[in-house]
């Protein structure tokens, strides 16, 4: 095992996630890094990088838009790099800020993930169209949900998965959000409110979909010099344990939309990183004290809990139906409320799903804190054009 | 590539492949597109153009650093020159001082013959960790220095005199490089000239030339192949094209060849090092830099 230079998160900044937010994306970006340096005890002259992870140009509605971010997230007269694999951005833009700190080349990083949907008239999925191949695609008039539900009906055919079981993560992560600060949503939902809501593109409902929303989060990141410098306790700290991210082909075509192999791969490398070579998902279950996958549809938190190997394929939605990744389950999944629960700001969603994982080690995560000892968390996304798989394990201050 | 490099060294992986490629005669309409960056609330309203903008800076940088239009213009002549012996360049030619001086005015002081046109192109360049370039035959070129910096989004709170980013990148490069004096030290530099004024704006905020010296060097010859600080060999931006995105690469590509001693026509013999700085274009305040060595 080759030696890695340890990087720690040492806080978190997020902001609310809302439909219209009325602050500018620089006002975003600044409520959560301002928050985010208060909470680390820090000041921007302490930051020597600075990671902007945001999605594609257009929902912000400005071009080269990590520029116009770079005052607003601290990058100001510092080395700023963005941070852009579309709804896989979020967990990227932290891997971002972990190989800045551990290549030397930096040793304080501020990340900041952020994502201003409503600034795209009359809706974001105009903007989405413009990501597709302009020959191939593009000419079909795709928008993202009758994509998601050729991947979902797939996905269903393939194991004969019943609608109720993918429904029942609506219903579990909705009402985990009612407990988070930042989630637009806050209220519980019916397993039959949810099957019986309006049909957007056969078998993708309303309620099956996460509601775009308006964020941004943000992160410190620190070597381990610089935490014993700081005086950070140990409570405070998550330690990167694994990363890996992993692209797939483009072309829808050439993949089975059943199963994301593109996640696999991602998160055998960052199991193999953090040292773990057994990937049964029995001894991954029993090694994580709980996951924060990508949700933007509920059946993609079961799609990726299955790439993440964490469930045999076809076998996660059942388990997710019987309760197992309630919060109080077997395993936990998305504790958080997830994008379903919270909302969904692109880039900032999946900057939503960590900061979860950063919340739930240092036992910050209030009435959202998992029962038990928490001592190694996981979070992923997913994103480009629906074929990148990134993930992050962080683990414990204290955890060795 | 900074990325890339980052990656590396790490440890954790081996090889990273960077690539960057511009299509840019796909966009009908530049400067709508180029307008979008501009911030929403303050300063789209005004409608100005991206070139305009260039022109402001370029009056407060002549005006700040005592810079002739004559200076500007020789380096816009060296560099077309330059570009008519590389096999990649889509603007190569001859022009004189005068065809510079006399082009149609775009953004008063700035001259169309100033401003680059575009390129489509792509590069791509592999990096290595020294474990596998020390087990395969290959020719290295070593990463010495690389950095990366952004100034100001704003542009009532950027420098519009100096080049800050420029400034900031070479302070952390030669620092990891060791260089004290970099136009004694470097042999070749790639420098981003978008608009003819930047590589003068660029070489003196980067300290290879003080406040004001770069365009008596350009005047008197000093930045041409034969030169004693050779700037822009393979023509730049200017002679090259403006591939946007793909400008970086494209410099970095050309000191890999020159230190290699593949740089044809173009070679400037005996190079050792290298160095390569480009910048992300109106209206941003983002550069990066790399030194890179044959040792």
């Amino acid at each position: 095992m080759m030696m890695v230079k340890k990087v720690g998160m040492v806080s978190v900044g997020i902001t609310k996630f809302m439909r219209r937010a009325k602050e500018t994306a620089k006002e975003l970006s600044y409520y959560a890094a301002k928050m985010a340096l208060d909470e680390a005890g820090i000041t921007r002259k302490d930051v020597d990088g600075v990671i902007i992870g945001s999605a594609p140009d257009a929902f912000d509605g400005v071009h080269q838009k990590h520029e116009y971010l770079t005052d607003g997230s601290g990058g100001f007269n510092k080395p700023s790099m963005r941070g852009y694999v579309g709804g896989g951005t979020g967990v990227f833009s932290p891997i971002q800020g972990w190989y800045s700190i551990a290549s030397g080349m930096h040793d304080v990083v501020l990340v900041t993930t952020e994502e201003k949907m409503s600034s795209v008239l009359p809706s974001a999925q105009a903007a989405f169209l413009t990501i597709f191949d302009s020959m191939i695609e593009r000419p079909l008039g795709p928008n993202l949900v009758w994509i998601f539900a050729l991947e979902m009906k797939r996905y269903m055919e393939k194991h004969g998965i019943p609608k109720e079981h993918i429904a029942s993560v609506s219903v579990k992560n909705k009402s985990n959000a009612i407990d988070h600060p930042s989630a637009m949503l806050g209220r519980k939902f019916t397993l039959e409110e949810v099957m019986n809501s309006e049909v957007l593109c056969d078998p993708v409902h309303l309620l099956d979909i996460s509601p775009v929303a308006d964020g941004a989060v943000s992160f410190v990141m620190m070597s381990e010099e610089k935490i014993k410098e700081f005086g950070i306790s140990m409570d405070d700290v998550a330690w990167v344990d694994g990363v890996g991210w992993n692209v797939d082909t483009t072309m829808w075509t050439n993949r089975d939309l059943f199963y994301p192999k593109y996640v696999e791969k991602a998160a055998k490398q960052a199991y193999n990183m953090a040292g773990q070579k057994d990937h049964s998902p029995e001894n991954l279950r029993k090694w994580l004290s709980f996951a924060e996958p990508y949700d933007p549809f509920n059946y993609k938190e079961l799609h990726h809990l299955e790439g993440l190997q964490l469930y045999p394929k076809g076998k996660a939605p059942e388990a997710a139906f019987e309760g197992m990744t309630a919060r109080d389950g077997d395993f936990p999944v998305t504790p958080s409320g997830g994008l379903l629960g919270v909302g969904n700001p692109i880039a900032a969603a999946a900057g939503m799903k960590v900061a979860e994982v950063y919340y739930q080690l240092t036992g910050k995560a209030e009435k959202r804190q998992i029962p038990g000892e928490v001592s190694r968390g996981l979070a992923q996304a997913w994103g480009d054009l629906m074929q990148v798989g990134t993930v992050l394990i962080m683990k414990g201050g204290r955890v060795e | 590539m900074a990325a890339a490099f980052m990656q590396i060294t790490t440890g954790m992986f081996d090889v990273a492949v960077v690539e960057a490629q511009s299509r840019v005669s796909d966009i009908l309409t530049h400067n709508q597109i180029q307008h979008f960056a501009f911030d929403p609330i303050y300063t789209r309203q005004f409608d100005a153009t991206h070139h305009s903008v260039a022109g402001l800076e370029k009056q407060a940088y002549i005006h700040g650093s005592g810079t002739s239009e004559e200076a500007v213009a020789t380096v816009a002549v060296k560099n077309y020159n330059n570009a008519i012996l590389n096999p990649i360049a889509a603007y190569g030619t001859k022009a004189t001082v005068n065809d510079i001086i006399e082009s149609k005015m775009v953004a008063s002081p700035l001259r169309d013959a100033e401003i680059s046109e575009g390129a489509d192109g792509a590069i791509v360049v592999v990096l290595a960790s020294e474990k596998i370039v020390n087990e395969k035959d290959v020719n290295p070129i070593w990463i010495k220095g690389i950095s990366y910096a952004t100034n100001s989004p704003n542009f009532e709170t950027r420098e519009w005199t100096t080049a800050k980013y420029a400034e900031l990148c070479a302070i952390k490069a030669y620092k990891q490089a060791g260089i004290n004096n970099p136009q004694e030290e470097i042999d070749v530099f790639e420098i981003d000239d978008t608009y003819a004024f930047k590589e003068l704006q660029h070489l003196e905020s980067l300290q290879i030339f003080g406040k004001g010296e770069a365009s008596k060097a350009a005047l008197d010859g000093e930045l041409d192949k034969k030169g004693s600080t050779p700037v822009n060999v393979s023509g730049g931006v200017l002679g090259v094209g403006n591939g946007h995105d793909v400008n970086g690469l494209q410099r970095v590509a050309e000191v890999v060849d020159q230190l290699r001693g593949h740089a044809g026509r173009r070679q400037i013999r005996g190079a050792e090092t290298g160095m390569a700085f480009s910048w992300r274009g109106v209206p941003t305040t983002a550069g990066a830099l790399t030194i890179l060595s044959r040792n």
